[in-house]
């Protein structure tokens, strides 16, 4: 680094320098917080949202949310869950165990891993701002053309721009995790010796990357047709909606891969660490992961089946996603292998992995029959299909990453979470579950279509939304049975040791809970999978060290990250006033948005040209540090 | 972490890779380069679909013209190698001479950029509007996109350059210059696309 690196630091008190702190933190781990943080306030604003659905839904002939109003309430729904809180979700558990499992100290992009928090967050902003200013996105959180382009208000802008900021997060994200795990693996950390959640976070990333540009572009297309009168989607000269569905299934279907397999990561080190046995089959779970990854990118046409692309594309499509089954089938027989013959500990978060196991499978197996394009043509946009997604989404990814919070939790806080409530957490959450989303399955093949805000009495479909209704009830309470058992082991809850549930395999439980700044004093020696385990096995609580004791040099913190996402911002709101459904342009807002653009390229500036020596953290504080910690 | 003080001072070969920082970057770009890719790539394929949806409007080959778009071409694949030049004149620590080729590169990529504008405005003039059909839509959409990435390149390597008359050549600069010309690589690479598939196709393919 640079000579004159700056080593005194201060740690003020009060609200102020505290908040400074959290908009100015580089950190991983406290960037994995305020993830946390973020993804929690929209899951509860889409969880809002269900309950309204369910509600208008419960009676036939309901006038609580009617028409455009509920198509809003329907289409945030979607969009905050998928983008605001499963993603985020998943960032949070990067962001705090990913550079912990590898024995990295830092991640490669500390400003940049900052800068796409505060994307994402103020994306989401942007989007439920509408609410208050002429009413929130409503053509679905798939935005079809022309409908989202040509017939819709203003919302959809919030829909485009919101998600292009939140995307451009994302996609920076993942950028980081891809370079952090393959620059800043610990010494002898190879990739098949990586945990599999590492491994999970690294095909997680590629998919991003690969992915979200497209969603990027699909949505400048929007937002050209909506503003400045372009004709990607407008048929009259010459534009094609189908292009649109392309383009946004091209990014959606590997979007749903995000989201499983980081999932699927959590359940591979909950398992094993709760039946205290390696992972079975450690080799052919991150063969299943690449393969999934792979095939991600090949399937996207199976949400278009009944577009009229030709039997020859129907059929292909079919296949290819058919043969996902195969990699999934793989990762569902080795964690049940891997419990086989295992001491099993039903901790709260071993009881979220194993309820995920015969849930996700149900998700599936309905997944494989909506792959037939002859079934599907009955099965499209039914409830069947909203059955199906929330069983993978909820059941796969809502399960695992609340199995993740919970299992990681110590680490992350240095407290446990109360495990009674939590198993009490679980039950209501597992039956509110099933109870809310089983019966949909039925609604669907007689016959009740996506996205209607309402039904008739004769229609037999009374008693299957009552039920399903009462069981988001059960949903709802097992969230503020969390929220309780966060309030409550905050201010007073168990304390962790660095091994927090006494039976850690992998490096993050090396350290001390909650990890300290520097995250590893000496970086670790890696000599096989699940190191941790290995020296314990060997008589020795320690992994063995890489490197001798000495000065940790750590990046300085910056407020710029905070700042070039409010320009951005700036410069959304500027385009979102532009649009005058493309007859005028609106020159004040596009000269607003300019200045927004323009403040963004100043701290880019700003960034290039001032060099951060960062700050040394010395010998003798880690020590002490460490002796603390002990 | 381990590195020591006087790295900067020190001549390491290849400077642009010497630190876990610069081989962050270094990778780092490279994948951003990859969703780069998908992002023209999903132009690309708008534009194959749309490109003979010309509606009222003039269609390409009424208004490509070879030697002007040729020329283009010429520009830009020099200002590639002329960035090459500079990134070896890097290696080497010489840095007047890679401010040199470096500023001829910025230069070439503002009679580019001269060259395109012209270009639109002439388009503009024959009819051919940003919202006259599908084909001017996804066309404008497409090359719009590579200008600006042009644009974009141009203020970066220039702030870079004018940084480095005090920074210099070192550890900490050496991968941002390298990354600049990397990206400048890659808009080159996007551009033979572009005069492949929108301007010969467009002429030549009717």
């Amino acid at each position: 680094m640079t000579t004159s690196a700056i080593t005194v630091r201060e740690e003020k008190q009060g609200f102020l320098p505290w908040l400074w702190m959290w908009l100015t933190t580089v950190d991983h781990k406290k960037i994995g917080i305020l993830y946390l943080c973020g993804a929690g306030l929209f899951f509860l604003i889409g969880g809002i949202e269900a309950i309204l659905i369910r509600i208008q839904l419960s009676v036939p002939q309901n006038d609580f949310l009617v028409g455009s109003t509920y198509n809003q309430v329907m289409t945030m729904h979607g969009t905050t869950m998928i983008f605001l809180a499963a993603m985020p979700a998943i960032f949070a558990l990067l962001n705090a165990v990913v550079p912990l499992q590898i024995g990295a100290r830092d991640v490669a992009f500390p400003f940049l891993n900052a800068l796409g928090f505060w994307l994402f967050f103020l994306g989401g902003l942007i989007l439920n701002v509408s609410w208050f200013l002429g009413g929130a996105p409503d053509g679905g959180w798939t935005a079809y053309a022309p409908l989202s382009t040509e017939f819709l208000g203003s919302g959809m802008d919030f829909y485009i721009l919101g998600l292009q900021v939140a995307g451009a997060g994302t996609l920076m994200g993942g950028i980081n995790f891809l370079v952090t795990i393959i620059n800043m693996r610990a010494p002898g950390m190879t990739f098949m010796r990586m945990p599999l959640f590492t491994w999970t976070a690294l095909i997680t990333s590629a998919l991003i990357l690969f992915a979200f540009p497209a969603l990027t572009v699909g949505l400048f297309f929007e937002l050209f047709d909506k503003v400045f009168g372009a004709n990607f989607f407008n048929s009259v000269n010459g534009g094609n909606g189908v292009i649109w569905e392309h383009i946004f299934w091209i990014f959606g279907h590997p979007e749903v891969y995000i989201l499983i397999l980081p999932a699927f990561g959590v359940i591979s080190e909950v398992v094993p660490t709760f039946a205290k046995k390696r992972l079975f089959g450690y080799t052919s779970m991150v063969f299943a992961t690449v393969l999934i990854g792979f095939l991600a990118f090949m399937v996207w046409v199976h949400h278009m089946f009944t577009v009229g692309l030709g039997p020859m594309a129907n059929s292909l499509f079919a296949i290819a996603t058919m043969a996902i089954a195969i990699p999934t089938g793989m990762k569902i027989f080795n964690w049940m292998f891997t419990m086989w013959g295992g001491q099993v500990h039903y901790t709260t978060a071993n009881l979220f992995a194993v309820g995920f196991i015969p849930t996700f499978v149900l998700g599936g197996v309905t997944g494989v029959m909506l792959a037939v394009p002859a079934a599907d043509f009955q099965y499209h946009d039914s409830y069947f299909v909203v059955a199906h997604f929330h069983y993978v989404i909820v059941g796969g990814v809502v399960f695992g990453l609340l199995a993740g919070l919970f299992y990681w939790w110590p680490k992350m806080f240095g407290k446990f979470l109360n495990e009674k409530l939590g198993k009490v957490t679980f039950w209501f959450f597992f039956f509110g579950f099933h109870v809310t989303f089983f019966p949909q399955h039925f609604l669907g093949l007689m016959g009740m279509p996506r996205r209607y805000f309402t039904y008739l009495k004769g229609d037999g479909l009374a008693t299957g939304n009552m039920i399903s209704s009462l069981g988001a009830i059960g949903m709802a309470i097992a969230i503020i049975l969390l929220l309780i058992n966060i309030v409550m082991t905050t201010a007073n809850g168990k304390k962790a040791k660095g091994d927090a549930w006494g039976f850690g395999r992998t490096l993050e439980w090396s350290i001390p809970s909650p990890a300290p700044e520097y995250n590893f004093a000496q970086t670790p020696l890696v000599k096989g999978i699940d190191p941790l385990w290995k020296a314990k096995m060997e008589g020795s609580h320690k992994v063995t060290p890489a490197e001798p004791l000495g000065d940790i040099h750590m990046p300085s913190s910056s407020i710029l990250p905070f700042l070039m996402s409010l320009a951005l911002t700036v410069a959304s709101f500027g385009f979102i006033y532009a649009d005058q459904s493309g007859t005028a342009l609106n020159a004040g807002s596009l000269i607003f948005a300019g200045i927004g653009v323009a403040l963004l390229f100043l701290m880019m500036l700003i960034h290039s040209l001032k060099d951060d020596h960062g700050y040394h953290i010395h010998k003798h504080e880690i020590i002490e540090a460490e002796r603390e910690a002990e | 972490m381990s590195q020591s003080h006087d790295l900067s001072i020190e001549k390491l070969p290849n400077p642009e890779k010497a630190t876990l920082e610069g081989k962050n970057k270094f990778l780092g770009f490279w994948f951003f380069l990859g969703g780069e890719t998908v992002l023209f790539g999903t132009l690309f394929a708008t534009f194959l679909a749309l490109r003979d949806k010309v509606g009222n409007g003039p269609a390409g080959h009424e208004l490509f013209s070879m030697k002007v778009t040729f020329l283009s071409t010429m520009i830009l694949l020099v200002s590639s190698l002329t960035s090459v030049f500079a990134i070896l004149a890097l290696k080497e620590y010489k840095l007047r001479m890679m401010q040199f080729w470096f500023w001829v590169t910025v230069l070439l990529g503002l009679c580019f950029l001269g060259l395109e504008i012209y270009e639109f405005t002439d388009y503009v003039k024959e009819g051919l509007g940003y919202k006259t059909s599908a084909f001017s839509s996804s066309f404008y959409t497409l090359v719009g996109t590579h200008g600006s990435h042009v644009f974009f390149g141009i203020l970066w390597i220039s702030t870079l350059m004018i940084a480095s008359y005090k920074k210099g050549i070192t550890t900490v600069t050496a991968p941002k210059y390298y990354i600049a010309a990397l990206y400048w690589h890659f808009i080159d690479v996007v551009w033979v696309f572009i005069f492949t598939v929108v301007y010969l196709l467009g002429i030549l393919g009717g």
